[in-house]
This record gives C-alpha cells, structure tokens and sequence, in this order.
C-alpha cells in the first residue's frame, strides 16, 4: 500500500499548474460568459501542445500513454481555475474512445455527452462529440447533429442539448468512459472546492470588522473548518477511483461514484460557507466567488446528479 | 501509487485474522466497571501472550515491530473480528508513544514491558475542575523536595477514565508557580498505591464507574518519574494529544466495523424504511471508507517523513462524528426497540459512549479552532 503520487506525476501537475496560474485567471473565465467561442482557446492550444489533451492515448496514437492516475491531479487544476475548456470530456472521456476505434486523436476539440443528460458543453466549437451511457459509446460529428443552446446558471459553460437517437457513428463498448467523465469531474470539484476556501481564507484574513479580522471570529472559523474537513475526506476518495478505474478493479464503478459523491457534497458544503463568510461582496457578480460556485453546482448536477450516484452505492452495499 | 496490500501485508493480514477469529471472547462485561474492567484485563493478558497486544512496538517490548501499515491491518482485523473494546488503551496508545519520544532508557524498560503486559494499568491525569479544554489553566502542582530528590504533588485531577481500576496516572502538573500558562508545568508519573492518593470513582452518563477524581496530597514521587525535562511538560504533553486526536486512539477500522454493523441492521430491519434512512446508511458507510483511505494518504506520507501535525484535529473531529451518526441511524433503524439495552453490544450503550467522542480528547469546537488557525492560517485573534 503506497497511496501517494510520484515525483513525475507531481511535476506534471505543477506544469499544467504553472500554466494556468498565467494563462486562466478569473477574467479569462469571466470574458468566456460572454466571448464568441465561450473558452479559453489559449489554454487549449498550449495544453494540447503539452501533451495534457492526448496524455491517456497510447504513445502509438500521438498519446502519452498515461493513465487517470496521471491526469487526475491536472484535472483538479483545471477546477481550481474554472478552465472554461471541455476538458474532462475530450482529455478524459473521448481520447481513449477515439484511440481504441483506431481514430486520429487530432488538434481539435472532442465534447462529451451523457445519454440521460442529453446535454454536451462548448459542442458548437468541438468538432466531435462521444456520446453514450454506462456501457455503450459512439462518436458523431458535431456537424450532423441539432444542437439547442441551453443556458446554464454558469455562463461560462455553453451548454447544447441534442437528440440522442439523431446521432449516427462507429460505435463501441467502453464500460469506463462514463465512469473516467465521473472520476474526472469529482477531481475538479475537488479543485473548486480548494479555489473557494482560498477564496475565503484570504478574505476573512483581510477584512476587519469591529476592528478585527472577521476570521478571528470563532463563528468564521467553525464554517471555514468545516469546508476544510469536507475537502480532507473527499480527495483521497477521488485518487482511489482514479486508481481503480486505471487497474481495472471490479467495483470501480462504485468507486467512481463515491467519489463524485463525496466531492460534490464538499463543494457544495464549502460553496455555501464562503458565501456566507463573505458576507454581500460574495453576492455581488463583480466579486469572483460565482464564478466557481456556479461551475461547482453545474457539475455536481450532470454526469449523475447525488441522487443518481447515491442509488448506485446503495445497489452495491445495501 | 499502489493501492494494492504487498504479500507481506496480505500474510500478516491472514496471521490476525485467523487468530481473532479463534481467540475473541464475545460477550464481555462493560470494560469500565469494576468486574468487567477484571474480564477484560484476562483478555488483554492473553493478546500480551500472543503478542497481539502492541504490534507496532519493538520486538524487545513485547511487539511486533510492525509497520504502521501493518498496525492499521491489525485493528482492522481486530473490529471486524468483534474484538471488545481496549480497556489498556490510555497506557498503550497515548502515554506510550511519549515514552517512546521522551523517556530515558531506563524509564522505557522500567515502564513498557509491564505496561504491555497489562500488570501496570496506566489513566490520564490532565483534566482538573477548572480546566477542560483549556488544559494549560491547570493548578495542580508539584513543589521540590530536594533533600528527598523529588517532588511532592498536590491537587485534584478529574474526568479519568478507568482512574478507579488502574494502578497509575500520568499527568501535568504546575512546576513553576511563577511561570504562566503553557511553561512551568512538568510531565509526571505516578503510581496510584503512593501514600496521600485518594481515588474516587464516579458514574458517567450510562451509569458505568467509568470516571474517577484523583485527589493528590503532597504525594512523594522520585526524579524519575518526571518524563521529558522538568518545566517541559506542554511540549511532551502536547505528543501525546496527537496521538490522542489522531489515528493511533480511533482507528478506521472501528468504524468500519460499525458501519458495516448498520448495513447488517439495515438489512435485517429496514421493513418500510424510507429513502432518507437509506441514504444516511450509504453515506455513513462511504465517510468510514473515507477515512480509511485518507489514513493510507497520511500514512504513506509519515512513512516518508512529512510531518502531519495539527492536521489530527480534522480526523478527531471526523470521526467522532461519523461515530455519532453511525449510532443515530442504528437507532432509527430501531425504532421503538432504540431504547433497549443492558447489553454491552446493545446500539443504545453504543450511542452513549459515541457521544463522548465530541467532548474527549479536546472537545469538537477547539478542534475547529485548530483546524482554523493551524491548517487554514486564520488569525488567533
């Protein structure tokens, strides 16, 4: 039992982390709301000339044959700064399914669908989309399908539905794809969760009120102990999926979803603790603090919601 | 990454569980009265004999020189076996690893061999009537005697678990009367039988002697039995917290067990249950495997030498919540049969003793402060 990463897997991180710190600050989230393709197309250009988008496709098929233990880390990244880039869904979901229908894993954008959401974000600027269930995948081309702008509360996820039975492409079995998009989308609620106990840790450090930090306040300090608590016990429940599902381990799917369980529900605890701790500067659309808690209530929604991944445990425990 | 159990884990794993499974008594009186506290001692005797006792010790002390890996094997297979509860606990997992840290060789062979073996039974002796949570306010204290070359230890100690049954105390007292707070205390040793020791056990909650006042005056107590240096006490003190706080008292695998107890119940009893109960169960049982996994994180990052510090307050507070809930959801399982009990495996005696959790060991509110200021950074005051 060694439960940590390695020294490669954390450089790659701080690489991706580097870069994002730059290039990903709140405002390049915050122009995406309004922006003609809704994303961060810089980031993308350099993550993909990185390796980032590629890295779980074999060396062969121009990947870095990687695995989600490699890449879970760089996820959670991304959700700490609120990429504005379908990430999860192409570097995550779509690579592997393309690399195993023998497809070029190409410069563009692939996106990702859950049938039951039958929703996929940024398709209007994604060239591929993969779409399926827990079991069976196939992958259209943005072009033959109807897509109908959706609006979600964080602007800066343009959201499409579209029909699943319009779509047609070379289809395949994955039983992993849905739960890699699940695992994914767990670590970078992760990322959001630590962004916004930031957020507020340095808030409450710098506002005074009675002539105090409001964090010297046992009442701030008891909230913002709490988000930390939530955010301790979720994380590793989130790497040991990512390891589950790279082993192949039998109750990955279980895994899976305990993680996206738990991190949603660290999100969301922390979420309404750094609105509170701010006070009304948190509730004002200039202050950034929306523009993570938004992306985390859009993604403990999609790719099953609690209840959905609550069911799931309960039909393998109970 | 490797989250899989090397062979040797997997072996010494198989060496426990087979163990247990043929030597755990069931059944056993409440460890914390009088006869009960005698049944359990004849079950510590036998883990000592088999050297099962303290796993993680050296071999030379009655160990097994085991990795703290293999420790967490250990008390996973230990509750899964439905082994009884550790009456021995405050002597082995937190006074010992200060002795480990602090004392002199000769204190570690004078005290850890018996100690093992279940012949000195060691309480704690830091709470007083006026200070809890607020540990440094104690006022105990303990005045040189240097023509006797020792101190002489006056005062009253409360909230001592098993302090009735137990044939010695460990604790801070005041060494300094001018010094303030934090500095001036030293870290003592002190048997029970010494003359001007009164002990006086009293009820906790469900009715169990399981507390005792120690009332000390001017009780002689040798040199040697200051661990660590004199006026120190906090520092050395504040080792054994850690452990107290952290995983060496409450590890994953008793809520494991207990939340596999409540998956067993809920199949028994569920019946109409709604989907709230349903839930609950679920999550409890996912927060039991939190914490396991997130001990394997901290437990591989110790083995590599980083220091893990006031992060145990986040894993005191979490479980004895997790413990609270567990218990709670049982109850509700149990609907009108919640109230009965007057067995010691009973969920209703669970529940009262879960209950303690929040308040030992530094009650949950100051843990949230430490969470605060030493792992968030926010500003004391």
């Amino acid at each position: 039992m060694r439960f940590a990463f390695t020294d490669d897997q954390l450089a790659f991180r701080d690489a991706v982390r580097e870069l994002l710190d730059r290039d990903c600050p709140p405002s390049v989230v915050r122009q995406a709301w309004t922006s003609p393709s809704g994303r961060a197309l810089d980031v993308w250009a350099h993550l993909t000339e990185m390796g980032v988008l590629a890295a779980l496709a074999p060396e062969a098929a121009g990947g870095l044959g990687l695995t989600l233990v490699d890449l879970v880390l760089v996820l959670e990244e991304t959700g700490y700064v609120a990429l504005p880039d379908p990430i999860v869904e192409h570097a995550a979901v779509a690579v592997p399914l393309l690399a195993s229908l023998g497809e070029p894993i190409g410069a563009g954008t692939v996106t990702a669908g859950w049938e039951p959401d039958a929703r996929a974000v940024w398709a209007d600027t994604a060239d591929l989309l993969a779409l399926g269930d827990d079991r069976r995948w196939r992958v259209v081309a943005t072009g033959d399908l109807r897509l109908e702008p959706r609006t979600s509360v964080d602007g800066a996820r343009r959201l499409f539905a579209f029909d699943p039975r319009s779509a047609d492409g070379p289809a395949l079995v994955d039983e992993q794809a849905f739960d890699r998009g699940v695992v994914g989308f767990a670590a970078q609620l992760v990322g959001l969760t630590r962004r916004m106990l930031d957020l507020t840790v340095g808030y409450v450090t710098e506002r005074r009120q009675f002539g105090v930090p409001v964090g010297s306040f046992q009442a701030v300090k008891h909230h913002l102990a709490d988000a930390r608590l939530a955010l301790e016990f979720a994380r590793p429940l989130v790497y040991r999926a990512a390891w589950s599902l790279a082993e192949g381990d039998p109750d990955a799917s279980v895994h899976a979803s305990m993680a996206k369980l738990q991190a949603s529900s660290a999100a969301h605890r922390t979420g309404r603790a750094a609105l509170q701790c701010h006070g009304a500067i948190g509730y004002s659309f200039e202050y950034d603090l929306h523009l993570f808690l938004k992306r985390a209530w859009a993604l403990a929604a999609s790719w099953g919601d609690a209840r959905w991944h609550g069911a799931r445990v309960r039909r393998a425990i109970l | 990454m490797d989250l899989t159990f090397t062979p040797e884990e997997e072996a010494f794993r198989a060496e426990c569980r087979s163990w247990l499974e043929a030597n755990v008594p069931h059944g056993l009186p409440s460890g914390d009265t009088r006869d009960g506290f005698a049944a359990h001692l004849e079950w510590e005797r036998s883990l000592f004999e088999a050297r099962w006792a303290v796993v993680s010790w050296p071999e030379a002390y009655g160990g097994r020189d085991a990795s703290p890996m293999e420790w967490l094997i250990f008390e996973e297979e230990y509750y899964r076996a439905g082994g009884p509860q550790r009456v021995t606990q405050n002597g082995i997992f937190l006074l010992a690893p200060t002795v480990f840290e602090f004392g002199t060789p000769a204190q570690r062979d004078r005290i850890l061999p018996r100690m093992a073996a279940a012949e000195d039974l060691w309480c704690q002796g830091w709470s007083e009537p006026n200070a809890g949570s607020d540990l440094a306010g104690i006022q105990s204290r303990a005045e040189r005697d240097e023509s006797a070359r020792g101190w002489r230890l006056s005062g009253q100690k409360t909230w001592t678990t098993r302090g009735a049954f137990c044939t010695h105390l460990f604790g801070l007292f005041r060494s300094d009367p001018a010094a303030e707070r934090h500095r001036g205390l030293t870290y003592f040793l002190v048997p029970l039988d010494a003359p001007g020791v009164t002990v006086r056990g009293f009820g906790r909650l469900d009715g169990d002697e399981g507390f005792a006042e120690v009332f000390l005056d001017e009780v002689f107590v040798p040199d040697d039995a200051v661990l660590g240096a004199v006026h120190e006490g906090w520092g050395v003190a504040m080792a054994t917290t850690s452990a107290e706080r952290g995983l060496t008292l409450r590890s994953p695998g008793r809520f494991l067990a207990g939340a596999g107890r409540l998956v067993d119940l809920w199949r028994a009893r569920s019946g109409d249950a709604g989907p709230d109960l349903a839930d609950s169960v679920v999550q409890d049982w996912i927060d039991a495997e939190a914490y396991r996994w997130q001990t394997f994180w901290t437990v591989t990052r110790m083995t590599v030498g980083e220091n893990v510090g006031a992060e145990s307050s986040l894993t005191k507070v979490f479980w004895s919540e997790l413990d609270v809930r567990i218990h709670e959801h049982a109850l509700a399982l149990l609907g009108p049969d919640g109230e009965l009990t007057g067995d010691e495996a009973s969920w209703m005696k669970g529940y009262e003793f879960a209950l303690s959790g929040p308040i030992y060991a530094g009650t949950n509110e100051i843990q949230r402060n430490v969470i605060a200021e030493r792992v968030l950074g926010l500003p004391r005051r």
